[in-house]
């Protein structure tokens, strides 16, 4: 009997203290959890930080990390999110010898824009839903991008 | 107060009301060292390895219920009392282990004895703090006892670099603990637990299925009124051990791997599990899919997280089980009626007369078994009993005649070899009243025997008792069933005079083929009063059993096994 695994974005709000992430970071692989993506930044004018999680797994397995988290000293409070919004922002160099008008028209539809221009490179910055950003990253393909760099999902529930 | 970091850690010991620290000193604690010198407060023992520092510890916990404290050195210091953390980590010791490191602005350098402490000790610790000033050192050390005690227990490790400890702060300790992360629920939910009494009531096979958190919350004696009233029946889990007295008609027995054959088909055939402070181990539960199939599951545990972790439960109830138990006593009493499992103990009594815990004696060699029945009619209560880890260990989960909570010193969830001997240190450290029997193979007891010295030095006059079949028996039990016999790197016919061996540290050794000289040397070495070795000459191919293989079901137990 197979269970069926999921998405999952898990926010945890944890003191903002030395080697908290590293409790966190470790609990995952401790135990065998996998970790999409991960992101971290001090939550403004609080002694917390915010940390969020995307990861998959069953129910069982889902509810056995937020409990898991619970555990460890420094977390406040744990969210499994249900109905969210979920943005995520991805970086991505392309050489200068690429279509400017069109690259421009790209990274526009999803909420982009060309934040940087060199003489060799320019950078485009875009933020999306992270399914968006999949599809934009797809679609940069063919302006033959030398880098990218995605930041990981932030969420809030609505 | 203006004082040191390393007075500190005194003061706080002190204000913690500790008696007794296990330690051993190095370089980066030697601050600390210097003042435990200087102070008359309490107990410092030397051990004579790290490990065996933080095993006393646990042994000294387990026994009394109060947080058991080890100090030792960085790096080589640290990194040996690491599988003591692990050990308490799994079965959930209250212990603060405290370590020195190297000055903070070597840390990072790969510098002398310097090793990441907090790095290792994160995944085996209930949780951990590197010091970085002094003036932090009296909230973390009050955290730490905190921790270590509330909730589901556990070790706490404080690292402390070396000019920490000699940093002049203020010290005050009168400060109660505020942690606003970490809040246990001790008080079980109320609607939860009148659904699990019309459960209970309502069940024509329920069985209490009684766990080591039943020890650790002190609540032996309210589980003992519950069954009593209610009538229902109790499997222990390993850790469990002496909750009910051995001959309390309502305890089948233990259950699992090496369960007997009662308790496990019991688990099998009700028709409502209460677990009590158990965490379905998968040594207790054998295959999932069948574990308890016919059955509803009440579950009670202080740890959230252990509860539907394997084993889905219809009645979860979180909180401190003998606060959940004073709130089922009164409504059981209403509800619950004794009268109504009487088929239900007829099935039981019939499952222990057709398969119920032996062995046979033959020949001239003794039976393990035997020589752990002989020791609880000659000592029974009069004794607490430690073991290390393998066939000896099942063997005195099995036949030891427990009467008491705390009597059984054992590692569970580690299976920690060496634990034993220093284990029992601490548990005669903690109950001088009482003789302190470490139950012990030709294996284990070399990984710990150093502890001979401290045993002579302290006066904690250890009985080990060897079940020697020069074998590590437990591996070659499975190389004989599952191996074909062939019996890789378990044969240990190359073996130390056992006897000399214990003389040599200035205790006694006896060695012992007869039941005549079993007694004799119980005897003695209890009357001498100084640590002995017992070395038994044991049957070399005798198996645990009942055994239900790993990852089988708990009802498919081997019950015999013949030479083919």
């Amino acid at each position: 009997m197979m269970e069926q695994t999921e998405r999952r974005v898990i926010s945890v709000i944890v003191m903002n203290e030395a080697s908290v992430l590293s409790r966190i970071a470790g609990l995952f692989s401790g135990r065998g959890y996998n970790i999409e993506s991960l992101t971290v930044a001090p939550i403004p004018e609080s002694k917390y930080s915010r940390i969020t999680i995307v990861t998959a797994g069953s129910v069982r397995v889902v509810e056995q990390i937020t409990k898991q988290l619970h555990k460890l000293i420094p977390v406040l409070r744990v969210y499994e999110h249900a109905d969210l919004v979920e943005t995520e922002m991805a970086l991505v160099k392309i050489p200068m010898n690429e279509s400017l008008g069109d690259i421009e028209a790209l990274t526009h539809a999803y909420n982009g824009r060309i934040v940087n221009v060199g003489s060799d490179t320019m950078i485009v910055m875009i933020s999306d839903e992270p399914m968006r950003v999949n599809h934009f990253l797809e679609a940069i393909k063919r302006f033959h991008p030398k880098e990218i760099v995605r930041s990981g999902s932030v969420a809030l529930e609505r | 107060m203006q004082i040191s970091g390393a007075q500190m850690v005194i003061e706080a010991l002190i204000a913690e009301e500790v008696e007794v620290v296990f330690g051993y000193p190095g370089g980066a604690i030697m601050n600390v060292y210097d003042e435990i010198y200087k102070q008359r407060s309490f107990q410092h023992i030397l051990t004579r390895h790290e490990q065996a520092a933080v095993h006393a510890a646990e042994g000294y916990a387990k026994a009394t219920g109060k947080v058991g404290v080890a100090m030792i050195t960085s790096g080589p210091g640290f990194t040996n009392g690491v599988t003591g953390l692990a050990d308490a980590y799994m079965d959930s010791i209250p212990l603060v282990l405290i370590s020195g490191q190297v000055p903070m602005s070597l840390i990072g350098t790969d510098a002398f004895q310097e090793i990441d402490a907090v790095g290792i000790s994160r995944p085996c610790t209930k949780h951990n703090y590197l010091v970085t000033d002094a003036a932090d050192l009296p909230r973390i050390l009050k955290e730490a006892f905190y921790i270590a005690r509330t909730g589901r227990p556990g070790p706490v490790h404080v690292d402390i670099p070396k000019d920490v400890t000699a940093q002049i702060a203020t010290f005050d300790y009168s400060k109660e603990v505020e942690l606003e992360t970490y809040k246990p629920t001790t008080k079980g939910n109320t609607r939860q637990i009148k659904k699990a009494i019309d459960a209970i009531a309502a069940a024509k096979r329920p069985l209490l299925y009684l766990g080591g958190g039943i020890i650790n919350a002190n609540a032996a004696e309210l589980v003992r009124e519950f069954s009593r009233m209610t009538q229902i029946p109790a499997v222990e889990t390993f850790m469990a051990r002496g909750t009910l007295r051995y001959d309390d008609p309502l305890l089948i027995s233990m259950l699992g791997m090496h369960g007997s054959y009662a308790a496990n088909m019991a688990m099998s055939e009700t028709d409502l599990v209460i677990g009590l402070g158990a965490r379905f181990d998968d040594r207790v539960t054998g295959k999932l899919s069948e574990f308890a199939k016919n059955a509803q599951i009440i579950h009670v545990d202080i740890d959230p997280a252990s509860i539907s972790k394997l084993v889905n439960a219809h009645f979860p109830i979180v909180g401190d089980v003998k606060n959940v138990l004073e709130q089922m006593i009164p409504l059981a009493k209403e509800q619950v009626d004794p009268a109504r499992y009487e088929s239900w103990h007829n099935t039981i009594a019939n499952f222990n007369k057709l398969h119920p815990l032996s062995y046979t004696e033959e020949g001239d060699r003794l039976k393990p078994q035997w020589v752990v029945e002989r020791i609880g009619q000659l000592l029974g209560d009069d004794a607490n009993i430690s073991t290390d880890v393998g066939q000896h260990q099942m063997w005195t989960a099995q036949f030891y005649p427990f009467t008491r909570p705390r009597q059984w010193v054992s590692s569970g969830g580690l299976g920690t070899m060496g634990f034993g001997f220093p284990a029992a240190l601490g548990v005669k450290r903690a109950d001088m009243d009482r003789v302190s029997i470490n139950i012990t193979g030709d294996g284990s007891i070399l990984m710990n025997i150093q502890e001979l010295m401290t045993a002579v030095e302290y006066k904690l006059p250890v009985i080990n008792v060897i079940l020697n079949n020069n074998f590590l028996g437990m591996v070659r039990q499975w190389q004989t069933l599952f191996y074909d016999k062939r019996h890789s790197s378990t044969d240990l016919s190359i073996q130390p005079d056992f006897v000399k061996l214990a003389e040599a540290f200035g205790g006694v050794g006896y060695r012992v083929n007869t039941k005549e000289e079993f007694d004799a040397a119980l005897k003695d070495a209890v009357e001498k009063n100084v640590v002995a070795i017992i070395d038994v000459v044991v049957n070399r191919f005798e198996n645990v059993l009942p055994m239900v293989p790993a990852g089988g079901s708990l009802f498919n137990m081997m019950l015999e096994y013949k030479e083919k």
